[in-house]
């Protein structure tokens, strides 16, 4: 009797659920919620995370020491498994967090699931606001709709080593052809470092030869995308930084490569830095931007960052939006900077930095040539999970197919992502 | 299993008594039918319907999609190349792994205590690494610039990673690392079980080893053998851990991808859910054929089991 009300049970359960599970998107309270309580924030995780961690620290207290009676619960996640924990979070709201830093790029997967909240009023109502450029805007709008605050950005430029490059007697390339001949001449007369440090997995290194040749990601089969495909993947050969040890590098291995001493010249972004200065390349290195093939054009650039969101789901929006704009205002953007190396996104904050760090002044010039973006589609993710580009460059790169071949099988596989 | 032709002394028991064995199943056909029925038949309903990221969170309905997965799978270029490379490399590493592992646990039974211990020792510590540490070992030690391999041989800048076969052959020996002292353990104790009356009548006649191995032991150790024959099977077709970490997600323009590695990429990591259900049970579908196939060879040879 007990064995057959069990089986009945097991049946029961079995058929009720029978429909896969999926989370009814609530709506976050109209009136802004309650102003106090926890508010779950969640930050990405870096390598060198104790700045960062003072840094939010003190914005926390001066939160809640303007907000009584509230609790700011702060977690980091790691940027390798952010996609599960965020998918976690809209599928559960119960555990979801209230303020989340996530990836610009993810912006549109996150935005079709649905996770986000519209930012749009409460920016307006920032006095801040208006110091964020349209570009900037432009970067966390989805659809129309603003669903995040840009909190930094990060592009990359040409870092090369002065002590190398006075030794051979050459100069900081300022085209196209002078970057691929230094790195040659850097080749030939030491060979046991790499020209320019380029990888079959770095794809934010090839993508400014394709957008610098005309090209795009959504053209990628196009004569122009091919053209500055064949520049990157032309680097890819034992004149250079040969495909054995080349083929499978990622952007991370450059930065580890330049950063030991091993590469002349690297693609690198100002937010590698930090990574740069612990190694053997010390002191011994300059950054100019990436040269376009026009002579003394820049290549367009990748514009990286991370922006600041609401989640959709969360019940204290108005708390939130009071705890985002303070981290995401002039003052801890600076801070940002000074402990990060983070380049601020508010016009005023950017200028200020500016001011102080010749460091910066390639990086922003390279943001003021015009900066590039993936597309703004949640196909994104797919093409991104799929290794759609590492893939066609490492083709290329290998010999295993031509660039034509390559460009219009990755054609393919994005123009039905994109599509979708 | 209904037309059981009866014993002369059962056909005066009750009919009842057929009933009993199923009583018997039922508490583990309950716990089973929950802990298997209930994922699986999710799976398949999840690999006929439009289900992804956005329908999971609720921002988009959830649509009827027929049979779109699987077309979708079966349309693909990559997968029809990625199934074979799977095939292959599953079908090398289980004879790799089943030829280590049953030579090893017959030299187990052939050597003395110590050295026993010593080989014992180390095949477990194989056995209990946990498959990413296993392979960032063994990466490190085929480092293209710092490995251990390379400086002793001399190889500098050789990446084992740039050759497709190289690739596969490197992740190959690491599953079979991982995975022989499974066999070697229940093989040497299937060896010890054999009487040795048997052994000792086999080495009178003048049997060599050799030969005692395959007529003698091998006969003898068929129920083992299918067990071992068949979890290698599943382990080596489904491998993932090894590949993903060791060509960091399927090598130099995906030339080492197995099916495990090419669903997650293609369906799990970009929020597919439906398409990966749909290989699920490509793969489950492609197992159970391969797994009652051998069943079936085992029984036509005249061994039932």
């Amino acid at each position: 009797m007990r064995l057959r009300l069990a089986a009945a049970a097991a049946l029961a359960l079995t058929l009720t659920a029978c429909t896969p599970s999926t989370s009814s998107p609530s709506s976050a309270p109209s009136d802004g919620g309650a102003r106090t309580g926890t508010l779950k924030v969640w930050l990405f995780d870096e390598p060198n995370r104790a700045p960062k961690e003072a840094v939010v620290n003190d914005a926390i207290a001066e939160f809640t020491a303007a907000h009584p009676d509230t609790k700011v619960d702060l977690a980091y996640i790691a940027v390798d498994t952010r996609s599960e924990r965020f998918k976690g979070a809209f599928n559960d709201p119960a555990s979801a967090p209230d303020v989340v830093e996530y990836g610009n790029t993810d912006l549109p997967e996150y935005a079709a699931a649905g996770g986000l909240a519209d930012l749009g009023p409460a920016v307006t109502a920032w006095p801040e606001g208006a110091d964020l450029g349209a570009d900037a805007r432009a970067s966390a709008t989805y659809q129309g709709t603003l669903l995040g605050v840009p909190w930094y950005v990060g592009v990359r430029a040409l870092y090369y080593r002065t002590d190398v490059f006075t030794e051979l007697g050459l100069k900081a390339p300022t085209s196209q052809a002078e970057l691929v001949e230094a790195a040659h001449t850097v080749r030939a007369k030491k060979p046991d470092l790499f020209g320019v440090a380029v990888g079959g997995k770095y794809t934010f290194g090839a993508l400014p030869f394709v957008w610098d040749a005309g090209g795009d990601i959504a053209s990628i089969n196009s004569a122009q995308s091919r053209a500055g495909l064949k520049a990157y993947t032309d680097l890819i050969k034992p004149d250079n930084c040969p495909p054995q040890q080349c083929a499978d590098l990622t952007g991370g291995k450059t930065v580890e490569l330049f950063a030991s001493g091993k590469a002349g010249m690297a693609i690198i972004g100002n937010f590698n830095r930090a990574a740069v200065d612990a190694g053997a390349a010390k002191g011994k290195y300059a950054v100019v931007p990436l040269p376009g093939t026009k002579p003394g054009s820049i290549a367009p650039a990748f514009a990286g960052g991370n922006n600041l969101g609401i989640m959709r789901n969360s019940q204290r929006p108005a708390l939130a939006a009071d705890f985002l704009t303070l981290l995401a205002g002039k003052k801890y953007q600076a801070r940002m900077y000074d402990a990060m190396g983070n380049l601020p996104t508010l016009k005023s904050a950017r200028a200020e930095v500016a001011g102080k760090d010749p460091f910066l002044q390639p990086f922003l010039a390279t943001i003021d040539a015009g900066t590039k973006f993936v597309p703004l589609d949640p196909g994104w993710g797919k093409i991104d999970a799929a290794a759609v580009l590492p893939t066609m460059i490492e083709k290329v790169a290998t010999g295993k197919a031509t660039v034509e071949q390559a460009t219009d099988e990755a054609a393919t596989a994005i123009d039905a992502a994109l599509g979708s | 299993m209904t037309t059981v032709v009866a014993e002369p002394h059962d056909r005066l028991r009750p009919r009842r008594r057929t009933w009993t064995p199923w009583w018997l199943l039922l508490p583990a056909v309950v716990i089973l039918g929950a802990l298997f029925g209930y994922p699986m038949g999710q799976l398949g309903l999840l690999s006929v319907l439009d289900f992804r990221q956005a329908q999971v969170s609720g921002g988009q309905p959830t649509r009827f999609l027929g049979l779109a997965n699987y077309a979708r799978i079966f349309g693909d270029p990559q997968f029809w190349s990625v199934l074979s490379a799977t095939v292959l490399f599953a079908a090398a590493c289980v004879v790799a792994t089943l030829a280590v592992g049953a030579g090893l646990a017959v030299l187990l039974t052939r050597i003395s205590k110590w050295p026993r211990l010593l080989l014992s020792l180390a095949a477990m510590a194989a056995w209990a690494v946990p498959a990413v540490s296993g392979s960032t070992v063994w990466m490190f030690l085929f480092d293209t610039d710092l490995g251990l391999v390379n400086q002793t041989l001399g190889l500098d800048g050789v990446n084992w990673m740039y050759d497709r076969y190289s690739a596969f052959a490197l992740v190959g020996a690491v599953v079979v690392w991982h995975s022989f002292p499974f066999v070697m353990v229940t093989l040497y104790a299937g060896i010890e079980a054999i009487p040795g009356s048997v052994l000792e009548a086999a080495a009178i006649d003048g049997a060599s080893t050799w030969r005692t191995f395959w007529q003698i032991m091998v006969p003898i150790l068929r129920p083992l053998l299918a067990i071992v024959v068949i979890q290698s099977i599943i382990w080596d077709f489904k491998v993932f851990t090894q590949i993903y970490v060791m060509t960091r997600g399927g090598g130099i323009a995906g030339q080492n991808l197995t099916l495990n590695v090419w669903a997650y990429q293609q369906a799990f990591a970009a929020g597919e859910y439906g398409l990966g259900a749909a290989i699920g049970v490509v793969m489950m579908v492609i197992l159970l054929v391969v797994t009652l196939l051998y069943l079936r060879t085992l029984r036509r040879t005249g061994e039932p089991l």
